[in-house]
């Protein structure tokens, strides 16, 4: 069933009878050509590229809660492609063309609204710094732009210029980036992966892996043993869980990161910023909610829930950028499990294991990877070899001193 | 979450700095045949685990003491805290 205005029309003039499940609840099939773990953005978004670009068959998503349940409805909906190095900015410019065509390609309203990301600049350094950001931008087909003062005074009157440690003196902006309606993103993939035979099982929790000889032969799940051809995992911060099941050891440490929505109000920001001096970025939502988050919690945790030094530690970053903040009650908070990789950037590979295939370490990027990283790993999984965007996603990049660490912090995961 | 420092007490973690697993006091012979590939799982592969885990906390707020906090990833539970100086010499290192 295809999505139109005249649709919506014709159903609210009949009662709302018509409407279907935007997907199936099938059972499991004894074998598939390609598994995809994982019922969240990333991996509907791998089994919609399977069977729409790569034309596969025969594919299933297991998920061992609900779709959606993780990442991809935990996050703060922020879509940009403003990166410097070379492995990371064409990849994530492809994402986001793939994010200005997505609601056309798969017939679903995901309200991704291009208002513009804005990151503040606060000392000379910061301006060269971004400037040069702003050019690797440009060389590689995205755009950007550098605000004066008075230019983000205009758009954005909240914001607190006069600061006497930190005043605004600019800012770099991507007027493509943006936000999306996260939800919509993952329920968008599955319809569209569903309508084109991929079975999506969910409560079905993958419990190891049948590896013989160094070939992997299918899972063993909750729900039983299912045979597959190509095995993908896409499981964000439960990755090294996962792939310990595999005996592999990932590059990678799970983190918790907490995010904030404010009760409603009136429009005050119409674009994303981000506080240049701190950790704090926030964006207000359709519902006029101001959603904002900041810095991980610094330790492993698997718990999805932070802790208050952290809450605080944004809220200053908040009250320092933007003083109205404080007026705003809080409405909701929450915490995501981050697969924080070695260098801050993801890998997209096989494993040294045959039919096994690895899509992880998003660190707190995932979302606006979604549509790139799903394209790329059904490439991959698809073809044998990597997609022409991804290629430096590789796990042998840390032995080979090939990282790719767009914030220049070494093997700490904690601080990318 | 608080720590119960072995030396002052229950402290902050906020006052900590955070290093990760713990098996980073295990620094790899630099002069084995296999040091490169030591070094390269040393620096980058963790085990990452759901549930218990040894890991480095530095008290860099207090008295700039390394840590072996024993903490749960589920439920940020801790269950033991040693002085890393302690943990080091009991696995046969001098200093």
């Amino acid at each position: 069933m295809r999505y139109s205005g005249f649709k919506v029309i014709k159903e609210a003039l009949t009662g709302h009878k018509g409407w279907k499940p935007a997907w199936r609840d099938p059972e499991p099939q004894a074998h598939y050509d390609i598994i995809i773990i994982g019922g969240g953005g990333h991996g509907l978004a791998t089994a919609y590229y399977l069977a729409k670009e790569y034309k596969q068959k025969r594919i299933a998503v297991l998920e061992k809660g609900w779709i959606g349940g993780g990442n991809v409805g935990r996050n703060t909906t922020i879509i940009r492609s403003n990166y410097l190095l070379d492995g990371n900015e064409p990849f994530y410019e492809f994402s986001l063309k793939l994010w200005e065509g997505l609601e056309q390609d798969f017939n679903y309203n995901a309200m991704i609204s291009q208002r513009g990301i804005l990151n503040l600049i606060h000392s000379d350094a910061q301006r060269d710094a971004f400037v040069r950001r702003g050019n690797a931008m440009m060389l590689n087909g995205a755009d950007a732009e550098m605000l004066t003062t008075e230019q983000i005074k205009k758009r954005y009157p909240f914001l607190n210029t006069e600061d006497a440690r930190f005043p605004i003196k600019g800012g770099l902006a991507q007027h493509r980036g943006g936000t999306v309606r996260h939800d919509a993103v993952a329920w968008g993939y599955a319809r569209g992966a569903d309508s084109r035979g991929v079975d999506i099982i969910q409560n079905c929790e993958v419990t190891g892996f049948r590896i013989e000889n160094g070939k992997c032969l299918g899972v063993e799940t909750s729900r039983g043993f299912i045979g597959a051809g190509k095995v993908g995992c896409a499981v964000a911060g439960s990755s090294s869980r996962l792939m310990s099941k595999a005996d592999m050891r990932l590059p990678m440490e799970s983190h918790v990161l907490q995010a904030f929505v404010s009760e409603g109000l009136k429009p005050v920001l119409p674009g994303v910023i981000t506080f240049g001096a701190g950790h704090f970025y926030c964006s207000q939502s359709d519902k006029g909610g101001l959603v904002f988050g900041g810095d991980l919690d610094g330790y492993n945790s698997y718990a999805q829930r932070g802790n208050l030094p952290v809450v605080e530690d944004v809220c200053e970053g908040g009250m320092a950028i933007l003083p109205a903040i404080g007026r705003a009650r809080l409405l909701r908070m929450w915490g995501g499990i981050m697969d924080m990789s070695m260098d801050g950037s993801p890998i997209i590979d096989r494993t040294h294991i045959d039919g096994l295939y690895f899509n992880g370490g998003w660190c707190y990027g995932g979302f606006k990877a979604t549509p790139a990283s799903g394209f790329c790993f059904a490439h991959l999984l698809a073809k044998d070899e990597p997609h022409p965007t991804a290629t430096a996603y590789r796990f042998n990049r840390f032995e080979k001193g090939l990282m790719i660490d767009e914030k220049g912090m070494g093997n700490q995961p904690n601080l990318h | 979450m608080i720590i119960e420092h072995p030396l002052l007490g229950p402290r902050d973690s906020a006052e900590f700095t955070y290093m990760g697993d713990a098996r980073l006091i295990d620094r790899p012979d630099a002069s084995s045949e296999t040091a490169a590939r030591d070094f390269y799982e040393y620096g980058y592969l963790r085990e990452n685990p759901a549930g218990w885990h040894d890991e480095l906390w530095f008290h860099e707020a207090g008295d700039r003491s390394w840590l072996v906090v024993t903490r749960n990833t589920l439920t940020h539970e801790i269950s033991k805290v040693e002085m890393a100086r302690d943990v080091a010499r009991s696995r046969g290192r001098s200093k």
